[in-house]
């Protein structure tokens, strides 16, 4: 029997807190989980630095892989025997959904802006590269690791199977605004998952609702909504992101100026330069980060030790709402204050934006810009959920966006009452 | 602070009017590949290279006064113009931008269509490939823009007049 073809003996069964059981019945599949590229990823957190905002926010990207896997395997069950759909698909679209994550590092945000990277550069790497999930795909057929790339890639031929995977309403997000409701125990981000996976219809070029669906897609669209505010751009998280991308900043920048670290920083030398092989990017993963950053809080250097610090203990950086153009002028003055302060403010004084942080919010997609959620109206015509939907059209209609300046209190709060320079921060700050 | 707006704050100023979302999209990847260092970050969408990093700046800009945007109803679309507003010259007079010249590249692509520029960019995305394999591919993900050998060659010869500026 042909590889592609070989099912298990017996069905696997992986428990899942979200959708209670992982079914497994293709070799092929059974072998990817078992690869070392994809084990890795028990070692790389779905949500960063969460975690120190919610604390059950622990699980990882191993667990959402096989979730996404999971729905697309349910998707693809209800499409069997539907027009538009070729059932020679099947393997392939598995494959990607499993592997669409391989090549997130970790804290993947803040390494990724520091060191000039790109996961998704590094997912097409350990596909088409020289690794054991590589050798498991080319077992498959030769062409069959490029097709899965390009999938991931969204540049395969065939766009109802890209849409499947990454589209305004595919598996990806599907799973993660469940799971990482579920593990941040909050309640939003729940949808009825069932009722859209029953109404969802393949078309030639993308995956669309049935009409009769819409109230469905609307409570995935508000939970999108609501999960980015209340769990990705929280404050609080977005403080440990500041301090880590500043710890990440401060190393690189001391390795350049010839600083001599008193434990040889090995794993990052290459993404100081940043141009990490494949095999370098792998071997990092977050408890060899972890373990850096807490060797680091007993360094020479003051502001790397006092980040490493801050993050270990999660001392995190205070924040208020700023706004750039109403505040440029205090901007300028508090980073005057800082350094006569004795507090760097390349290092203590940092103004983050919600675009520091994208999250596809729904778009209707004026002007050809994204693929919008189309409905599958009675008449088989297809309408743009927005225009059917009043909800919907209401959310992406809105535009917040958000800007607030990070600083560490206690540092200041430590200086003197006497001091001008500290009363004058306070007053720019507070007042 | 704001760096990566001002960059962007830079270009509106030298654009002095841009309409229309692709091709604002468009023209900014096509400057990242001509060297240009926007930071805004990429994927392949349905319509080519796209990045939400940029659309979120854009709309940042927009909520702190620095950028006009008009949306202008059309048939079965609709269509923004962009324009830096007198908040954004004075933001945008506090630094000062070190990115290469790019009048003249913007002033190209302004005569382009945006269809034009969604091939340009595709094109550009593909780069890394065989140009025989990218001519394949823009058959492949572009089938319904109906592009031809013509408009492939045509293409090539803008990126190629676009690189030798300032060369």
């Amino acid at each position: 029997m042909a590889y592609r073809d070989e099912k298990l003996s017996e069905e696997k069964v992986f428990k899942d807190p979200v959708h209670r059981y992982i079914h497994v019945r293709d070799q092929v599949i059974w072998d990817l989980i078992g690869a070392p590229e994809f084990q890795r990823l028990r070692r790389i957190k779905q949500l960063g630095t969460s975690y120190l905002t919610f604390h059950g926010a622990e699980h990882s990207r191993f667990n959402h892989s096989l979730g996404v896997y999971e729905i697309v395997r349910r998707i693809l069950d209800n499409f069997h025997d539907r027009p538009n759909w070729n059932p020679d698909e099947r393997l392939l679209c598995l494959c990607a959904a499993l592997l669409h994550d391989l090549g997130h590092g970790p804290f993947s945000h803040s390494f990724e802006k520091v060191f000039k990277l790109d996961h998704e550069d590094f997912t097409q790497a350990v596909i088409l590269g020289d690794t054991k999930i590589n050798k498991i795909l080319s077992q498959v057929d030769e062409g069959f690791p490029q097709n899965v790339a390009d999938i991931i890639n969204k540049t395969y031929h065939n766009k109802l199977v890209v849409s499947l995977i990454s589209s305004q309403i595919d598996a990806d997000r599907m799973d993660y605004l469940q799971r990482d409701a579920y593990f941040t125990g909050v309640s939003y981000g729940h949808f009825d998952m069932e009722r859209i996976l029953r109404v969802m219809r393949p078309m030639e070029d993308q995956v669309v609702v049935k009409q009769s669906g819409m109230h469905a897609v609307e409570d995935y669209i508000m939970s999108r909504y609501q999960m980015y505010w209340q769990v990705y751009f929280h404050p609080v998280t977005r403080s440990a992101e500041v301090i880590l991308s500043k710890i990440l900043h401060r190393a690189k920048e001391l390795y350049e100026e010839g600083y001599t670290f008193k434990l040889k920083p090995t794993h990052f030398v290459s993404f100081f330069s940043e141009s990490p092989s494949l095999q370098e990017y792998l071997e990092l993963d977050e408890s060899i980060a972890m373990y850096y950053f807490q060797i680091w809080v007993n360094e020479d250097d003051a502001i790397l030790s006092d980040l490493c610090e801050r993050f270990v203990n999660r001392r995190l950086f205070k924040y208020i709402e700023f706004n750039p153009n109403l505040q440029m002028n205090a901007w300028m003055e508090l980073y005057r204050l800082f350094t006569k302060a004795g507090l760097n403010p390349d290092y203590y004084l940092v103004v983050d934006s919600s675009s520091d942080l994208p999250y596809d919010f729904y778009r209707p997609g004026e002007e050809g810009e994204r693929l919008p959620i189309h409905l599958l109206m009675p008449n088989q015509e297809l309408k743009e959920l927005s225009r059917e939907s009043e909800i919907v059209e209401s959310i992406s209609g809105k535009k917040r966006t958000d800007h607030k300046l990070y600083f560490p209190l206690d540092r200041l709060e430590e200086m003197s009452d006497r001091s001008k320079t500290k009363k004058r921060i306070m007053e720019i700050l507070f007042e | 602070m704001l760096e990566k707006h001002a960059k962007l704050m830079q270009f509106f100023s030298n654009s002095d009017e841009i309409i229309g979302r692709k091709r604002l999209q468009k023209m900014i990847y096509i400057l990242k590949k001509c060297d240009i260092p926007f930071e805004e970050r990429y994927q392949f969408h349905f319509y080519g290279p796209y990045s939400e990093e940029l659309t979120l700046r854009i709309e940042e800009m927009g909520n702190l006064g620095f950028l006009n945007e008009i949306k202008e109803d059309k048939k079965n679309y609709s269509q923004y113009r962009y324009q830096l507003t007198d908040a954004g010259c004075e933001f945008l007079d506090h630094y000062h931008m070190d990115l290469p010249p790019m009048n003249r590249h913007i002033q190209l692509m302004k005569e382009k269509s945006s269809r034009f520029l969604e091939l340009v960019s595709t094109l550009l995305f593909f780069e890394q490939l065989p140009k025989a394999e990218i001519t394949e591919k823009v058959f492949t993900v572009k089938g319904k823009q109906n592009y031809n050998e013509e408009d492939i060659a045509e293409a090539w010869a803008f990126i190629a007049q676009l690189r030798q500026i300032g060369a």
